[in-house]
């Protein structure tokens, strides 16, 4: 494994100067000649019948080009798919018509589509399409929704069950037995919240056919432009070889830029329809109507332990809202991506779990920044302190007394995983270090001040990423390979072009991914172009999504450098006449062993093997290689947060005062990308804790549909983060990385509720539903047992009653 | 009915006959071709339209174009002078202020602002400060690094560190 001071270095991000100068080209900057723009019409109604649908008076709107019901694209486009077909759970896929033909099944769904001029008469003629619904009854909550009697929103699937998924290890029901008899069972009814991903790029597509050559060019927001030309293939039968998919400058995906929607079909085939290149770029409220959202499980788990904290069993059952149908992605993340990960860093040997998938008049549920993983890693860090609470314990201490050992891996988990490597104990201690746990207990237990009590909150995660081996997509029923692609090239300056089958979209991998290829061929990094994001240059790729990019597309990047090295090894040996075996490479140069004043740069071997005037015997011309790099396992990154609250008593009213990040990503090319990837996911899983939740009516209206009314954080929100780490590196990984994109925000959920929690011990209370908002936490406060003046006296140690 | 504007936008004026009701970053982005600003929302939330309009900042999303009559304008494009980039753009470059960068052109005019006010801003002065702008990628801290370093740069002393 070359190292040099390229890989580790906090380089600036290399493409930042676009972005900062306003010259960086996003799918809405784009103004192709001809161009027209859409407008889509969407039910106001969550579930209805659609009576009647009267365009004249949108057709007649000055500016108008077209307008397209349901009625006039069905059977011109193919249903929306789902790619996640999760195996033995009798899992139903209802069609998902592009645009609604005779029924909407969520505030949002789309009718018609407007096509005009410019986007203001889009918007005029939109609003005079006219609708006629007869409205059903919603439901919105998926407890309910499986309720006999509740209303139907799709013949294929009864009782809005879309499937039943059941994952058993060990013998859970003999740990609770034991547990029952000796030891302590904990049950708890947990709700993890609906987040709107709300990147701040809404979503936009510029679509445009050529129909003498049958092309199709689509430019959108999209985290895999390549499952992106499959499924648009497969909805409008223009063949896959004649789709070239782009994704320009991507301003945040979170997930909610991995499905396949609706949207962007129709405007393809409206750009199919009408000869014109056709733009939409939704609105904000558009996006919080139509655009994924995240989360939404309600959850019963009981947890099973021996008297001396040893944790015996998990058991429990979770309902998972998807929404009105099944986005991309849906099936597998409350299932594969949330169950599989319970057990999460500790030897829990049995567990029994049941997910029931269930269809609601809601907009639909896929992977949102952490995909499942959040929810799983809530639920037992909550039940871990639980335990320690029951027991009288430190919460550190249960953690550490079930930590999976350092010499246990790799270790296979009772849900069957096999986590590659970890260190748990040394992030637990520098985290409590950091914070200085001690003294914060000691202060504790002098008890508040000013009616303000001090709480500190641990979370001890592991987490799933670089998705993944192709053979584990499969059998878990992932309709694609999830290996990647590279391609480096050398030009015959000496200059380089790597391409990846990744597309990032502001992780920075123009950046890490240059300094890969600087490193492992001794380029200036200023020598190396990385290009990402279109099916036009690159032949394959699964995409940016699971904290991949660096893990999977980076090993293919190493692995391709490689292969050029190899090849232009040979050529130097045969320029230098000497045998390869002798040479030795530094920092971009060949030499000959023994006497290095006999060398050739890199930039020269690559001219040679351009001008191909003197190649040895049986080597081709040119000098690139590709990769195809299909991983052998996941990686499993972990790492140890603590927050430190103080809860004002009299108001509810959380302050965050200090918050360490302990991660341990295996090795880090570019520590400051890493703290921004850390910083990021810190913010959205702490506003989970406090802040956000998406709420409906029960007639199925979203009530947080507009950044006035959703509360996504703000800087004033959070104190300054402090960020360490320990390395790991991945055995397994060609450059020992793990995947950092979403620790942030899978540790800190639990980190804050607990701290939370851990501040209202001595009230009594051991459990709030998120967001811990100050009013959720004042009327838990007053519902206590124990009043404030008595919960002062018996301070913060005793056993917790529930 | 279209009314007649004229506005000076990063130095250079332009004249245009608009729609009373065209908003005023639809003007900049879609009739000068100034695709910098961005628009993130439609209730002025996230800042990512925040422009300069007479030396003050504004969210180009929630004025009319009519409104900037005569009013000088001032962009993320018209950040960098000849080339070479203002404080705040060598400030949320060196600190990677910025991830996926749709918010960025907004975080900066309004750091401009907030510059102009605070020269020497603390860090709660920089967070209340970012109040009307939104960043879902970066967690703020390294905006909050970027401006700091800027701060610095601008009153002629070393970056902290």
């Amino acid at each position: 494994m070359a190292v040099s001071k390229i890989f580790g270095a906090s380089i600036r991000r290399r493409e930042d100067p676009r972005l900062i100068t306003g010259q960086a080209t996003y799918t809405d900057d784009l103004r192709l000649p001809g161009m027209v723009h859409a407008c889509i019409v969407r039910s106001p109604h969550a579930h209805a019948r659609i009576v009647e649908i009267d365009v004249e008076a949108a057709r007649r709107h000055p500016g108008v080009v077209a307008v397209f019901t349901g009625r006039d694209i069905a059977g011109k486009l193919n249903p929306i798919p789902t790619a996640w077909l999760i195996p033995n759970s009798d899992l139903k896929t209802p069609p998902h018509p592009a645009l609604a033909v005779d029924r909407v099944r969520y505030a949002g769904d789309g009718v018609a589509v407007v096509v005009a001029e410019d986007p203001y008469s889009a918007r005029d003629a939109a609003a005079l399409v006219r609708v006629e619904y007869a409205p059903l009854p919603a439901v919105v909550n998926q407890e309910q929704a499986v309720q006999s009697g509740a209303p139907q929103l799709h013949a294929e699937a009864p009782n809005n069950v879309a499937f039943t998924w059941k994952l058993a290890g060990g013998d859970a029901n003999a740990a609770f037995a034991e547990a029952e008899r000796g030891g302590v069972v904990v049950r708890q009814r947990f709700l993890n919240q609906r987040l709107i991903p709300n990147a701040i790029e809404p979503r936009s597509v510029v679509a445009r056919y050529t129909s003498g050559s049958g092309d199709l060019t689509v430019w959108y927001t999209t985290q895999n432009p390549h499952i992106a030309r499959f499924l648009m293939s497969v909805v409008t039968g223009i063949p896959e070889h004649k789709i070239r998919i782009v994704a320009p400058e991507v301003g945040g995906g979170f997930g909610s830029k991995i499905p396949f929607y609706a949207d962007e079909a129709v405007v393809a085939f409206c750009a199919r329809a009408t000869g014109r290149p056709v733009k939409w770029t939704e609105e904000r409220r558009e996006n919080y109507q139509a655009t994924i959202h995240g989360r939404d499980h309600i959850t019963d788990l009981e947890i099973a332990a021996r008297g001396d904290g040893t944790i015996t069993g998990l058991r429990g059952k979770t309902w998972a809202n998807l929404g009105a149908y099944l986005s991309t992605a849906a099936p597998g993340v409350p299932t594969i991506l949330h169950g599989l990960m319970l057990t999460g860093c500790y030897t829990i040997p049995n567990i029994a779990y049941e997910v029931v998938g269930v269809f609601t008049s809601t907009t639909p549920v896929d992977a949102y920044r952490g995909a499942g993983r959040p929810e799983a890693t809530f639920l037992i860090e909550r039940m871990v302190d639980r335990i320690a609470g029951r027991l009288g314990m430190d919460p550190a201490e249960v953690r550490r007394k079930n930590f999976i050992r350092a010499e246990q891996f790799p270790y296979t988990t009772a849900e069957g995983l096999s986590y590659d490597s970890g260190n748990y104990a040394p992030a637990l201690d520098k985290a409590l270090d950091l914070i200085e746990y001690s003294r914060l207990r000691e202060v504790q237990r002098q008890g508040p001040k000013d009616n303000r009590y001090l709480g500190i909150g641990l979370s001890t995660y592991v987490e799933i990423c670089g998705l993944g081996p192709s053979a584990v997509a499969g059998a878990v029923g992932f309709q694609g390979g999830l290996w990647e692609s590279a391609t480096v090239r050398l030009h015959p300056t000496g200059k380089a072009t790597a391409f990846t089958g990744a597309s990032p979209h502001g992780q920075g991998e123009e950046t890490t991914f240059a300094q890969l290829v600087s490193d492992e061929l001794g380029l200036p990094i200023d020598d190396i172009e990385v290009v990402h994001g279109d099916t036009g240059a690159i032949s394959m790729g699964w995409g940016t999504y699971g904290s991949r990019t660096t893990v999977v597309g980076g090993a293919a990047i190493a692995l391709a450098s490689r292969r050029v090295r190899d090849k232009a090894a040979k050529i130097a040996a045969h320029m230098l006449e000497a045998a390869e075996g002798d040479l030795a490479f530094e920092q971009g140069r060949f030499s000959v062993r023994g006497s290095p004043a006999r060398s050739k740069t890199i930039q020269e071997v690559t001219l040679q093997a351009y001008l191909a005037w003197n190649l040895p015997a049986g080597v081709e011309p040119s000098l690139e290689a590709s990769a195809y790099y299909d991983p052998s396992n996941f990686t499993f990154p972990f790492g140890t947060h603590a927050a430190v609250v103080k809860v004002d008593a009299d108001t509810g009213q959380v302050e965050l005062r200090r918050y360490v990040a302990v991660d341990d990503c295996g090795r880090v090319i570019n520590p400051l990308i890493v703290d921004g990837q850390v910083h990021g996911g810190l913010v959205q899983g702490i506003a989970q804790a406090l802040h956000e939740a998406a709420a409906y009516d029960a007639n199925g209206q979203l009530l947080t549909g507009s950044m006035a009314d959703y509360a996504v954080p703000r800087a004033r929100m959070f104190p300054r983060f402090v960020t360490a780490r320990t390395e790991t590196p991945s055995p397994h990984n060609p450059i020992g990385v793990k995947g950092v994109g979403e620790t942030g925000t899978i540790a800190s959920t639990p980190a804050v509720v607990n701290a939370v929690l851990d501040a209202l011990r001595p009230f009594g209370v051991t459990h709030i539903d998120m967001p811990l908002t100050p009013e959720r936490i004042w009327t838990a406060i007053q519902k206590s047992a124990a009043p404030p003046a008595e919960a002062r006296r018996q301070g913060a140690q005793q056993k917790d009653r529930r | 009915m279209k009314r007649t504007i004229s506005v000076t936008v990063n130095g250079k004026k332009s004249s245009h006959d608009v729609e009373p009701r065209l908003l005023l970053v639809h003007y900049i982005r879609d009739t000068l071709g100034l695709t910098g600003t961005h628009v993130g929302c439609d209730t002025s939330n996230c800042g990512a339209c925040t422009i300069m309009m007479n030396g003050r900042a504004v969210k180009a999303c929630t004025l009319l174009a009519v409104q900037a009559d005569g009013a000088q304008l001032q962009t993320v494009e018209g950040l960098a002078n000849n080339g070479d980039l203002h404080p705040i753009q060598q400030g949320f470059w060196e600190e990677h202020g910025l991830q996926c960068g749709f918010c960025t052109p907004g975080m900066m005019m309004t750091a401009l602002e907030l510059l102009r006010r605070h020269p020497d801003p603390t860090e709660t002065q920089i967070r209340e400060g970012l109040e009307g702008n939104l960043c879902r990628c970066t967690g703020y801290q390294h905006i909050v690094n970027a401006i700091q370093n800027a701060a610095g740069k601008l009153r002629g002393v070393p970056a902290r560190k």
